[in-house]
């Protein structure tokens, strides 16, 4: 059935991003209408029910740099949003029992130098300084290099001012580790191995790369981004992900923008290079003369516009986007709490991460080049139940890891090898929370495939692309579309795909919202 | 001991036993990977003949792509300038391929050869553009310049002695139509095309009979006096034509390194290749902003004083001022005219502008240099009747 009314602009995709570009163009008085093609909103920022009565935050699982101007603008607290965990601390396993615990710039273990003590210290300072450079980039459209305007010209300006403004030293430590791995700055600066190995953890997550991969360090300044907007440590939303997505639509809707599920976009309809509207997989057609679209620049392109309306260079550098999915995510639902080995019970609501040192990282990493998933993985646990009852039956609790590393281009393939993998976590949990495989009442393996087929994400990867160097700012996802705006006029991407990037952060959709206004205003 | 068999540097094309039977000159050169000959005898001779009688000249190097599958049309026409709608089996179409920038990466012919083969003749490789561009349609291209061996059979004389050589009808192809005719055991194509802008035809045929259908030309050309030509002939006879060649009058696009040196369609005079109302081709929004906003260059040809070929010329303005260079220039023998193919810059080069090249010449062992004053050229150089009359006449 065909609304009558008038749509100034449909959204294709109800992440997160899409949601937050839907508001912002509703406040802004637009008529917009969001088209979703699973049966609920979020996209990866989702909380599903593996099990009966267990629930879990689908893909992202923390909150750790949504931006503040979002949740103020949007009154995304009025809207249900409500955090029942902030400022979790990182609790680095070890399989004796000799954690280590990292909350803000502090460490704490018994086996933890002075000096590795003092190092992170100053560490931890030196990376919030240098996201504090990146951030300053992310709230709006990144700099166009050649053609820019005033500003683009002034951005750009800004950001190198930002990174000279840190003074001299600082400005030649960032230019000097910007682009290396992390494995060297950290042997660099730290001796104890868990140290390492989490913090290699935090810079590759989400990604094809091992700790000895180039430009890592940016995938940890890329996480403490969060820092500068107030989140000293991964925060779980009430209700889960899910939530956050369901706060952002709900102030979508009050807004005024029209949200429907279960309607998935087949084709973007071009006419005269120009986009006139959306059909539908059951042939429903909606004209508009604006598009954004909240699936990845991959999918987009080649799936929802199609390579021939494009050109060859512009579809060329769409398929070579570098985005190879290589993270997995694990749900258990569990008869009771856990006990893993030397855990305080008071800790383990806390973030939990397996990597017990930065070669444990990479050799983990190595199995993934050549189609294998690693023999000995790393995890990023959390245990929301211990803060948040309402997703699992009284007592009983669910357990959500996001696990590397498992590559979308398994060998064997995983239909084959999903089992296998699983019983090789359950194995891994089993070292370090002995007796854990006993409390498992149902499992759930998200692998890279699953990602793919659930979230429409092109192989299965988180961040909708690599985020390195090479894809990042005003090459983000590729040159020549970097600021939103297709080639096709009136098509817009606001997925993570996009600058700044992956992450429950808002500020795509945000970014994508304002330069679609200030384009409808450039050509009226 | 080692029996380590070195392969030659240079290929050679499957006419190269007579190329080189008839090569008295001796005088070979690199072409695209082939070794091919440069004179064979006397430049002057070659290219009079195929000016007055007929020519050879061994067209095998140059690139062919073959294009099948079922998007192949919709395919070729994303990927070139001109408007494919109207190319149906048995024609070929003269068009020029731009990137997103709307530079030049080659020109050429397509040849529908039946419903779903074509083939895309040019001067460049570029079968990675070509497998970039088949993005989304469902075709393939093959490579097959090695699996065709080709001549460019070309003069007043030549539908006459290809009708001795038994093409029965051959001189009904209309400019730009192709026919396929028994030749031994296996099929020959040929096509009313060429590089001299004269009355002639491209034959194509599978590399086995390829000293076979070089025989039979000769044979049948014989009271004709027809006659191998090498490069240097055709290169006169093409700038004669008005013709461009890439990798000379221009940079192919994708081959630029240093910024702004490649060329559009209109730049390159070959803004009538455009047809910016198609639905979706490369290169077509800069195209269009071109369209808007003007281009940077003009493409223009000059009538150059005197009888020094004006190669590589600055060209200057009244005031002393550089606003272009030559790309090609030669003395044309037919037109008896001085040419020079000219990039300026704009808005030089508008018929009635007073422009001057710079020619540098030696003369035992002193060079001497003139100013020049040229002439923008607007009519054809050379453009006979018998070009595009059809019934093509024997003569």
């Amino acid at each position: 059935m065909t609304d009558s009314k008038h749509i100034d602009v449909v959204v294709v995709g109800a992440g997160h991003n899409g949601l937050v570009s839907a508001a912002y163009l509703a406040k802004s008085g637009l008529q917009v209408l969001v088209l979703e093609a699973s049966d609920k909103v979020g996209g990866a920022a989702a909380t599903s029910e593996f099990s009966e009565g267990f629930s879990v935050s689908e893909c992202a699982h923390f909150l750790y740099s949504l931006h503040p101007t979002i949740v103020k603008d949007l009154q995304l607290a009025n809207h249900g949003l409500f955090y029942v965990a902030t400022d979790l601390k990182t609790v680095a396993l070890s399989s004796e029992g000799k954690h280590i615990t990292m909350a803000g710039s502090e460490i704490q273990g018994e086996d933890v130098s002075t000096e590795d003590i003092s190092n992170y210290r100053r560490f931890h300072t030196q990376m919030k300084r240098f996201s504090k450079v990146l951030a300053s980039s992310f709230t709006h459209r990144p700099p166009r290099l050649v053609d820019g305007d005033m500003k683009d010209k002034l951005s750009l300006l800004k950001l190198g001012w930002n990174a000279r403004k840190m003074g001299r030293q600082n400005m030649l430590e960032l230019l000097r580790i910007g682009a290396i791995n992390i494995y060297d700055v950290l042997n660099e600066n730290f001796d104890n191995q868990l140290l390492k190995g989490a913090l290699s953890l935090e810079a590759v997550l989400g990604s094809h790369t091992g700790p000895r991969s180039p430009n890592t360090v940016l995938g940890l300044l890329y996480r403490r981004v969060g820092e500068t907007y107030g989140f000293r440590g991964p925060t779980i939303p009430s209700g889960g992900m899910g939530n956050v997505s369901n706060a952002i639509a709900s102030s979508a809707t009050s807004l005024g923008a029209a949200i429907r599920t279960s309607s998935p976009v087949e084709r973007i309809l071009i006419r005269d290079g120009k986009v006139a509207g959306v059909k539908l997989s059951d042939g429903e057609v909606i004209n508009c003369d604006r598009v954004i679209s909240n699936a990845d620049p991959k999918y987009t392109f080649s799936k929802l516009v199609g390579y021939p309306q494009l050109e060859t260079g512009f579809s060329r550098r769409a398929a070579n986007i570098r985005m190879k999915g290589n993270t997995a995510k694990l749900h258990l639902a569990l008869e009771a709490l856990p006990e893993f080995t030397g855990l305080n019970t008071n800790d383990i609501g806390n973030r939990l991460v397996i990597a017990p040192g930065p070669d444990y990282v990479e050799n983990a990493f190595n199995h993934a080049k050549y189609g294998e998933f690693s023999e000995h993985p790393i995890m990023e646990i959390s245990i929301p139940t211990v803060h948040d009852t309402s997703l699992a039956p009284t007592g009983k609790h669910v357990l959500s890891a996001v696990v590397q590393y498992a590559p979308h281009n398994l060998k064997q393939g995983w239909s084959e090898a999903n089992e296998e993998f699983t019983a090789l976590l359950l194995d891994l949990l089993e070292s370090y929370a002995p007796g854990i495989k006993k409390l498992v009442i149902a499992s759930e393996l998200l692998t890279p495939a699953d990602i793919e087929s659930r979230f429409g994400t092109t192989a299965g990867h988180w961040h909708h692309g690599e985020l390195a160097l090479d894809q990042f700012l005003m090459l983000r996802p590729f040159p020549g579309m970097g600021q939103y705006a297709a080639p096709v006029k009136g098509l817009f991407l606001c997925g993570a795909g996009s600058h700044p990037g992956g992450n429950v952060m808002g500020l795509v959709g945000r970014n994508c919202a304002n330069t679609l206004l200030e384009a409808g205003a450039a050509s009226d | 001991m080692t029996d380590l068999e070195i392969p030659p540097l240079l290929l050679q094309t499957p006419f190269h036993s007579r190329v080189s039977a008839a090569c008295e000159m001796n005088l070979w050169e690199d072409w695209k990977g082939y070794t091919t000959p440069v004179a064979y005898s006397n430049v002057e001779l070659e290219y009079f003949a195929m000016r007055n009688s007929a020519s050879i000249f061994d067209i095998t190097p140059m690139t062919k792509y073959r294009i099948t599958g079922a998007d192949g049309h919709a395919y070729l026409d994303r990927l070139v300038t001109r408007n494919l709608k109207n190319l149906d089996v048995g024609r070929v179409m003269y068009t020029a391929w731009c990137n997103d920038e709307g530079k030049v990466i080659d020109d050429g012919t397509i040849f529908h050869v039946n419903d779903d083969t074509f083939i895309l003749c040019a001067q460049e490789r570029h079968l990675d553009w070509m497998e970039w561009s088949a993005l989304g349609f469902d075709v393939k291209i093959e490579d097959v310049t090695e699996e065709i061996a080709a001549l460019s059979f070309q003069g007043p004389t030549s539908c006459a002695i290809l009708k001795i050589m038994g093409l029965t009808g051959v001189e009904n192809l209309k400019s730009f139509d192709l026919q396929h005719y028994p030749f031994g055991q296996t099929q020959l194509m040929v096509s009313r095309t060429g590089f001299t802008a004269d009355l002639g035809y491209e034959l194509w045929i599978e590399p086995d009979h390829a000293e076979a259908l070089w025989d039979a030309l000769m044979a049948a050309g014989r009271d004709y006096n027809v006659k191998p030509v090498g490069a240097e002939a055709l290169q006169i006879a093409r700038v004669e034509a008005g013709f461009i060649q890439a990798g000379v009058d221009f940079v192919p696009a994708e081959q630029e390194v240093r910024v702004e040196r490649s060329r559009s369609p209109y730049e390159l005079g070959l803004g009538w290749l455009v047809h910016l109302k198609k639905p979706n081709f490369n290169g077509q929004q800069a195209l269009k902003e071109e369209k808007l906003k003007g281009s940077r260059f003009r493409f223009t040809r000059l009538d150059v004083q005197g009888n020094k070929p004006a190669e590589n010329s600055f060209i200057f303005n009244r005031q002393n001022k550089v606003v272009g260079v030559v790309t090609s220039a030669a003395w044309v023998p037919t037109a008896k005219r001085n040419v020079a193919f000219a990039s300026l810059e704009m808005p030089w080069g508008k018929p009635g502008n007073e422009l001057w090249a710079e020619i540098y010449y030696l003369r035992e062992l002193k060079w001497a240099r003139v100013l020049e004053k040229c002439t923008v050229i607007e009519e054809p150089i050379f453009d006979p009747e018998r070009r595009h009359a059809t019934p093509a006449l024997d003569y």
